[in-house]
């Protein structure tokens, strides 16, 4: 059986599912249960600054976008950081970590951008004796515009300076979360540890608007007939936290920083890309939050067989395994040659890979044989796109086979090379480097 | 149990009085606008699609199904009636397990394909109960058209000379229109009067003259309407019905009934608990006719109903849907057993002998062997005929009109559509696109082209 304990940063937890700073983790109700459910942590929702607690709107806080049979795909929120008092909260943490000592208790914090408002509030957390803090430098919406969450997450410098007061006024681990509104994710984080940051979370909330209404012109969610930008996640993301956790991963410069990974994650499998990338640990909320906290039965189960069949006995087995694979496109093997095949048992005749590529790719799949509905791929005018495995409904009906070394592309009638070449050294490359004169290093 | 089952011989009232509006609502409760979201997320939007290839209509089933998916039922709707201006009753009456949702992929893919016969209903309803119209009749050619039969061939015919602009009147002997949607199919399939609302949404175009009670051969002849009128379609239908062939037939006195008669009666009763029906009943027959005769018979409150036919099941000309809904109704089918002899007493059926058949040489044959029902009831479902005085002057083929591809017959100005021509399988929307393709050569020759 694998052995999926966590230790992320030192905090310790049954497994690698936290529920992430958000609604679900609110109060000691909802976290108690979450832990019953199984949870290996939870992240508490952001604390503000003591005194009178934000407000919420008292209309929508959510939209959403959704896929067939109403499945939600994506969902945004406008909802503040918490809008309970402080001493609730921090009495509330205390008494659940009392309760709980095996699982992560981590605290999100959000205060004012100057060094007396976090001086103040971190002895306030340490007290509650949780086993360590986020930054919250990520939510999008409402607190940016006083000066705090991604406002903060946008400026390299201010995310430095505040992590070095934290740890500085702290002996808790502390763990910096990430916006992605901003162009270059390696920025933030690089200041993060610059700042002294013992790991890094992302993603927080996308700038989104999920949709407009068509009778009032008003943005969902709509506060009576206005909306405003709201932070984006569940499973829409996924791709877009991937590859900026990835990103991090593999920079030279945050080489071995930890990170917490969050976006989309909905499964097991979700759960176990994000640490091949180099997660240590995952986040959960909008799973969560759709379908209740049950769903980290189904996680464990999930993560713990695929890791017996893989023969991982740990997680720190697998964990980055994929990150060496990220790579920049002018590295990428051009020598590496596919073609689409139609499985004919398979195909099921609905046509839509024809038609996806007759009208907007490389015509390279005919439609009938003999008279007949036939669907079959032109290799001479196959360029290996993968558009028709993706339009194609079956699983596994188009796959994409690689020619080996010798085969002739019968599309660009060159013999398949067995060596690797990239852009850099292409010959329609301008800018190439000529390998016979670069100096050796 | 109700009382009203025991009773021997025909006889109305054998259910409880709630009973009769249960057994006869709708067959396919319409889908509400999430299960019309669902199910028509289910469809791939196949390029050149099965679906639309199988449709004798050729209504382009995948767009009008992603225009439902987009919330936009009357866009689909026009997509529907753009082709087929009855696509309403065709969505509840097709079978559409032998046409469109046998062509449709999932079908190959899963076995269970889009319910593109309930997705129809689901855009169709909408627009007609809106009374949204989507044809406008171009200005007027100064022409007129005959069209005799208000059934679907009619009325496909007589909505696209409408809309070219040519005024027509249609001619039908019954007291309403509709033809077999009206008379014909039933009452499960489509309850609440809609065979009347599709005719008054049809004709809602304009430029359409409904004259009932005018039958061809009696005082509406071919000559005179060809006088009268620029081009002539019939739509005219099968009036007349196959004997048995059977000894006994002459002399059979109550219980020997066309299944066609007994189906228009009660599609046209107002209160079914007086609709008599026997306690025992055989039907005769294998298609449509023969399951709606035998379905409705069982819900009447027949205590036992049994179709026989004289093929194997693989003959019949019912579709597996419809056998299916008969054996879940409790209709006994029996297969190779044709009709020997109809047996009475007192001028009342008390049973029907039948001879065991089977193929030899491909031909079948009796076996000599026999087996007698008891039956209070046999309904003659074996086929209909054309009318033959309907038709007088038109050559025929096998019995029908023969018509050429443009729906032309034998004689200059004379076009027919629908069950009464020698083509195409007898279907409500066979008859639609027969009518309206008919309407098209007919504008083409009226408009000299």
């Amino acid at each position: 059986m694998a052995d999926i304990r966590n230790n992320f940063v030192g905090i310790k937890s049954p497994n690698p599912f936290w529920l992430a700073s958000a609604p679900p983790t609110d109060k000691a109700y909802n976290v108690e249960r979450a832990f019953k459910a199984g949870w290996g942590g939870v992240v508490w929702k952001t604390l503000g600054e003591e005194g009178p607690p934000v407000v919420n709107v008292n209309g929508p806080r959510y939209g959403a976008i959704w896929g067939a049979d109403r499945r939600l795909l994506g969902l945004n929120n406008i909802e503040l950081i918490t809008d309970r008092q402080l001493q609730l909260n921090l009495q509330e943490i205390k008494q659940v970590k009392k309760n709980w000592p095996d699982r992560a208790l981590v605290v999100s914090i959000m205060v004012p951008c100057d060094e007396e408002s976090w001086k103040a509030i971190l002895p306030l957390v340490e007290e509650t004796e949780a086993d360590g803090i986020e930054l919250n430098f990520g939510c999008p919406h409402g607190m940016s515009e006083r000066g705090m969450g991604s406002a903060v997450g946008q400026v390299p410098e201010y995310v430095e300076m505040v992590v070095r007061w934290c740890k500085q006024y702290s002996r808790m681990p502390v763990i910096t979360k990430l916006t992605p509104n901003i162009s270059d994710i390696r920025k933030p984080a690089r200041a993060a540890k610059n700042g002294g940051t013992d790991a890094v979370s992302l993603i927080n909330t996308i700038n989104s608007i999920t949709a407009v209404n068509l009778d009032t012109f008003s943005p969902e969610p709509s506060i009576d007939g206005r909306g405003s930008h709201g932070g984006y996640c569940g499973p829409a993301v996924k791709p877009i936290a991937l590859s900026m956790v990835s990103e991090i991963a593999r920079d030279p410069e945050t080489l071995g920083l930890p990170i917490s990974g969050i976006g989309g994650v909905t499964t097991w499998r979700d759960a176990a890309e994000f640490l091949a990338l180099g997660a240590g640990n995952v986040q959960v909320c909008t799973a969560a939050m759709t379908y209740g906290f049950k769903i980290v039965e189904e996680m464990i189960s999930g993560l713990s067989n695929w890791m017996d069949e893989k023969g991982h006995a740990s997680l720190d087995d697998f964990t980055g395994r994929a990150v060496r694979n990220v790579t920049d496109w002018q590295f990428l093997n051009l020598n590496y040659i596919t073609k689409a095949r139609i499985n004919q048992d398979l195909c099921i005749k609905c046509g839509r890979c024809h038609i996806a590529c007759e009208d907007t790719s490389h015509q390279a799949i005919s439609k009938t044989k003999d008279g007949k509905r036939h669907f079959e791929v032109l290799e001479d005018e196959c360029v290996g796109c993968n558009l028709c495995v993706n339009v194609c409904p079956v699983e596994d009906c188009i796959e994409m086979i690689a020619l080996e070394p010798g085969m002739l592309d019968q599309r660009t009638k060159k013999v398949v090379e067995p060596t690797y070449a990239n852009w850099t050294t292409h010959p329609n490359n301008p800018m190439r480097k000529d390998p016979a004169v670069e100096p050796a290093e | 149990m109700s009382e009203g089952m025991l009773k021997n011989g025909i006889s109305a009232g054998r259910l409880e009085p709630g009973q009769y509006a249960r057994n006869f609502s709708d067959l396919h409760p319409p889908l509400d606008k999430h299960e019309a979201f669902v199910e028509a997320d289910r469809c791939y939007f196949c390029f050149d699609a099965p679906c639309m290839n199988a449709c004798p209509t050729s209504i382009d089933i995948p767009l009008f199904i992603r225009e439902i998916s987009t919330d936009n039922p009357l866009g689909a709707a026009e997509t529907i009636f753009e082709q087929n201006i009855l696509g309403g009753m065709c969505a509840r009456v097709c079978p559409t397990e032998q046409l469109c949702e046998e062509a449709c992929v999932r079908e190959e893919a899963e076995g269970k394909p889009v319910k593109i016969g309930q997705l129809q209903r689901y855009a169709t309803d909408i627009a007609m109960e809106e009374n949204a119209q989507f044809f406008t009749r171009a200005p007027s050619s100064g022409k007129t058209v005959a069209v005799v039969g208000a059934g679907p061939a009619g009325l496909a015919a007589a909505h696209r000379l409408s809309m070219h602009g040519h005024d027509v009147v249609i001619y039908d002997a019954r007291p309403k229109a509709g033809g077999l949607n009206e008379y014909g199919i039933a009452s499960y399939k489509t309850p609440d009067g809609f065979a009347q609302a599709e005719v008054d949404y049809v004709t809602a175009i304009g430029g359409i003259e409904i004259s009932l009670g005018q039958r061809l051969g009696g005082d509406l002849t071919l000559d005179g309407l060809m006088g009268t009128h620029d081009a002539v379609f019939l739509g005219i239908g099968l009036g007349g019905v196959n004997a048995l062939r059977a000894e006994g037939e002459q002399t059979a006195g109550d219980g020997l009934t066309d299944a066609v008669d007994f189906i228009a009666e009660l599609r046209q009763s107002d209160d079914l608990s007086k609709l008599p029906v026997g306690r025992r009943v055989v039907v005769i027959g294998g298609g449509m006719t023969a399951i709606d005769a035998a379905v409705q018979s069982k819900l009447l409150g027949a205590e036992d109903v049994t179709i026989c036919y004289r093929r194997g099941q693989e003959n019949m000309n019912a579709s597996g849907f419809e056998q299916e809904l008969a054996a879940a109704k409790g209709v006994t089918i029996r297969h190779w057993l044709q009709p020997k002899r109809v047996l009475s007493e007192n001028g009342k059926v008390t049973g029907i002998e039948l001879e065991y058949t089977q193929l030899k040489d491909g031909r079948l044959v009796g076996m000599g062997h026999t087996l007698t029902l008891p039956a209070d009831q046999v309904f003659k479902a074996i086929g209909q005929t054309l009318d033959d005085e309907t038709a007088a002057g038109l050559e025929l083929r096998g019995g029908r009109i023969a018509v050429d591809d443009e729906g032309r017959t034998s004689r200059p100005g004379i076009w027919a559509g629908g069950d009464c021509i020698d083509k195409g399988d007898d279907l409500t929307v066979t008859a639609v696109a027969q009518g309206r393709d008919a309407a098209e050569s007919i504008h083409r020759y009226l408009s000299g082209n």
